[in-house]
C-alpha cells in the first residue's frame, strides 16, 4: 500500500510540477500506479533470479535488470575447469533468454539515490524505481593482505570471480613443472562459497595426481575450521595423501603479505612460503554499489529484514546474494538463487500492498573431490523470532561413513543441480 | 503494516490445524524445489522429474523421506525442515501443477 500511495503521490507531484501538457508525455502517468517499476542491479545468481521471478509472479511489473557483462560465468563448477574436467564454455551462460522476459540494460549501476528512488547508470541514464533489488556480489579488500592489489592478480590470481581469472589460473597450473608447489591462500569467514577453497584444492589435486604427480598443494588458511572439514580431510587422506597439506591459522596459516616478484607468501610470524602457482583468495565485502549506497554496515556486508530481504538501513531497497549479512545461510549460489525468490515474492507482495508471507527455503552445497566422489551440506531456512534460522533437526552434512555409491550419487546430483539452477536462472 | 502482521498471527494461531494447513504459502518453497529439479520440475541428469506425480504420492514420499523410511542422500535432510502443513501444501501445488 505504501508503495502504491507513494507512486500516486509522485504522479500527482509531477503533474503539478510539469503541468498538464507535459503529463501526457510522461510514461509514469500513462502507465499509472498499477504497473510498478522494479529495478534489479546485478544479473548473477541472486539478481537474475529475482528479476525473472518478479516478472513470473507479477507479469505486469516493469522489470529492468542492470548488468554490464554480456554473459555470466558461474563460480560454481569453475573449480572443475581448474581440474580439467570442464570447459569455460560449459560454465558460461548467455542472457539471451532472460532478456526476452525482462528489460536487460547492459550498463554498470554507478550509484543509487535511495531518497529519489533512482539508479544512475555508468552511461549517465537514470532509472526510477518503486522497489530496487541489489545483488552486487562481492568485492575484494585490496591491501588487506599486504602486496595483494588489483595488479597482483595477474601473478597470483584469485579466480574467485569466474572468468579470465579462472583461465589464467588454469594456464598457470598447466605451465607448472611436475614437482612444483601450488599454494592456495584461504580467507577467514565470512566469504563467498565456504567450501570453495577446499573443493578447489581437491580439483587441482585431481589434475596434479594424474598429470604432475610429484607436485604439492598447500592450503594456507586464516581459520582453524572449515565447511565439511571432516569429509574433506577423510577424502584427501584417501585420494591425495601425498599432495594436499592443510595449514590452519593456529599452525601459521594466516597469510598477511605477498611478494608477486619473488612468488612468496608470508604468514603472520614472518615465515615465507615459495609458490610455483599461488591462488590468493583475499578477504571480501559487499560489492561497491551497495556499500556506496549505505546498504552495508561496518562489517562490510548488508543487513536485511528476514521476511523481505529489504535493507535494514535503506527502505525500498532489497539486497540478495553474497553481499548480504544473512547467517546462518552460507554465501552460496544456491542460497543467492533462493534469496532472489524470497525477495521477489516479497517485492510482489509489497507492491500489491500486502505483507510478505512467511517462507521456508533450502540450501544445498555440493562439493566434488573427484569426478565420482562428492558430498554436500544442506540447510532449511525460515524466519524465527524475527531472525533467519535453520529449522531445528533439518539439514546437515553428508554422513561421514557413507559408501562410494552414496558419494557417486552426490557427485551426480551436484551435476544435476548445476544444470537445473542455471536453467532456472538463465533459461 | 505491523498491526496487520500481528492480526494475521493471532488469526493463524486461532485456526484449527487443518484449516491452517490451507493457509500456508509455499510459493517460495515450491520455487526452491526448482533449484535442483529444474524449471517445470522436469529434472536434470540424475535428479528425477516430478512431473505427472499425484499430490498424494508426493506427500507420502516426502513423509517417507522425513521419517527415514525411504533412504536418500539429500531429501532426508531437507524434508526434515518442512512442516506437515508445508508438505501438504507443496504436494497440492506441485501435484496439481502437472
Amino acid at each position: 500500500m505504501r508503495d502504491v500511495m507513494r507512486a500516486r503521490m509522485r504522479v500527482t507531484r509531477r503533474a503539478v510540477l510539469l503541468g498538464a501538457g507535459a503529463t501526457l508525455a510522461s510514461p509514469a502517468i500513462v502507465r499509472g500506479a498499477a504497473a510498478a517499476r522494479v529495478v534489479v542491479i546485478g544479473a548473477g545468481f541472486g539478481g537474475a533470479t529475482a528479476a525473472k521471478y518478479v516478472k513470473t509472479w507479477a507479469p505486469a511489473t516493469h522489470v529492468t535488470l542492470v548488468e554490464p557483462a554480456a554473459e555470466f560465468v558461474t563460480c560454481p563448477y569453475s573449480n572443475q575447469v581448474l581440474g580439467g574436467l570442464r570447459t569455460m564454455a560449459s560454465i558460461t551462460h548467455a542472457y539471451t533468454k532472460l532478456a526476452r522476459r525482462v528489460a536487460l540494460v547492459r550498463d554498470r549501476a554507478a550509484a543509487i539515490d535511495p531518497d529519489k528512488r533512482m539508479v544512475r547508470l555508468g552511461g549517465g541514464r537514470t532509472l526510477p524505481y518503486d522497489r530496487l533489488i541489489v545483488s552486487p556480489g562481492i568485492d575484494f579488500r585490496w591491501g588487506a593482505i599486504e602486496g595483494y592489489d588489483e595488479t597482483a592478480i595477474q601473478a597470483m590470481p584469485h579466480a574467485w570471480k569466474a572468468g579470465p581469472q579462472t583461465v589464467l589460473l588454469r594456464r598457470q597450473l598447466e605451465a607448472m613443472r611436475d614437482g612444483g608447489t601450488v599454494v592456495i591462500v584461504a580467507p577467514d569467514n565470512p566469504y563467498r562459497c565456504p567450501p570453495g577453497p577446499y573443493e578447489r584444492a581437491s580439483m587441482i589435486a585431481w589434475y596434479l595426481k594424474s598429470r604432475k604427480p610429484r607436485s604439492k598443494l598447500v592450503i594456507l588458511d586464516a581459520k582453524d575450521a572449515f565447511s565439511k572439514q571432516g569429509l574433506f580431510l577423510d577424502a584427501w587422506k584417501r585420494f591425495y595423501p601425498d599432495i594436499i597439506e592443510w595449514v590452519p591459522v593456529s599452525k601459521g596459516g594466516k597469510i598477511t603479505k605477498v611478494d608477486v616478484k619473488a612468488m612468496t607468501v608470508e604468514d603472520e610470524f614472518g615465515t615465507q612460503h615459495k609458490a610455483d602457482v599461488a591462488n590468493v583468495i583475499p578477504p571480501q565485502f559487499a560489492g561497491k554499489v551497495a556499500r556506496d549506497a549505505g546498504l552495508a554496515d561496518p562489517s562490510g556486508w548488508c543487513p536485511v529484514e528476514p521476511h523481505s530481504f529489504e535493507s535494514s538501513l535503506r527502505k525500498g531497497i532489497h539486497v540478495v546474494g553474497d553481499a548480504t549479512s544473512a547467517a546462518p545461510m552460507p554465501k552460496s549460489g544456491f542460497v543467492a538463487n533462493n534469496q532472489g525468490k524470497v525477495a521477489a515474492a516479497a517485492v510482489v507482495a509489497l507492491l500489491a500492498g500486502k505483507t510478505p508471507a512467511d517462507a521456508t527455503w533450502n540450501n544445498v552445497c555440493y562439493s566434488h573431490v573427484t569426478p565420482d566422489y562428492g558430498f554436500s551440506v544442506a540447510n532449511v531456512i525460515h524466519v524465527a523470532a524475527g531472525k533467519f534460522a535453520e529449522v531445528p533437526g533439518s539439514g546437515g552434512i553428508s554422513p561421514r561413513d557413507a559408501d562410494d555409491k552414496f558419494r557417486k550419487q552426490e557427485a551426480q546430483y551436484g551435476d544435476g543441480w548445476y544444470a537445473s539452477v542455471t536453467a532456472d536462472i538463465f533459461g | 503494516m505491523k498491526r496487520w502482521m500481528l492480526t494475521g498471527l493471532v488469526v493463524a494461531a486461532a485456526l484449527p490445524a487443518a484449516a491452517r494447513a490451507q493457509t500456508v504459502d509455499v510459493t517460495v518453497l515450491a520455487a526452491s524445489c526448482a533449484t535442483c529439479h529444474g524449471p517445470g520440475l522436469r529434472g536434470s541428469g540424475a535428479i528425477p522429474s516430478l512431473r505427472g506425480k499425484h499430490a498424494v504420492d508426493i506427500a507420502s514420499t516426502l513423509r517417507a523421506f522425513q521419517s527415514g523410511e525411504r533412504p536418500a542422500t539429500i531429501m532426508t535432510r531437507l524434508s526434515k525442515g518442512w512442516s506437515s502443513a508445508e508438505i501438504d501444501a507443496l504436494a497440492a501445488k506441485l501435484g496439481s501443477a502437472q
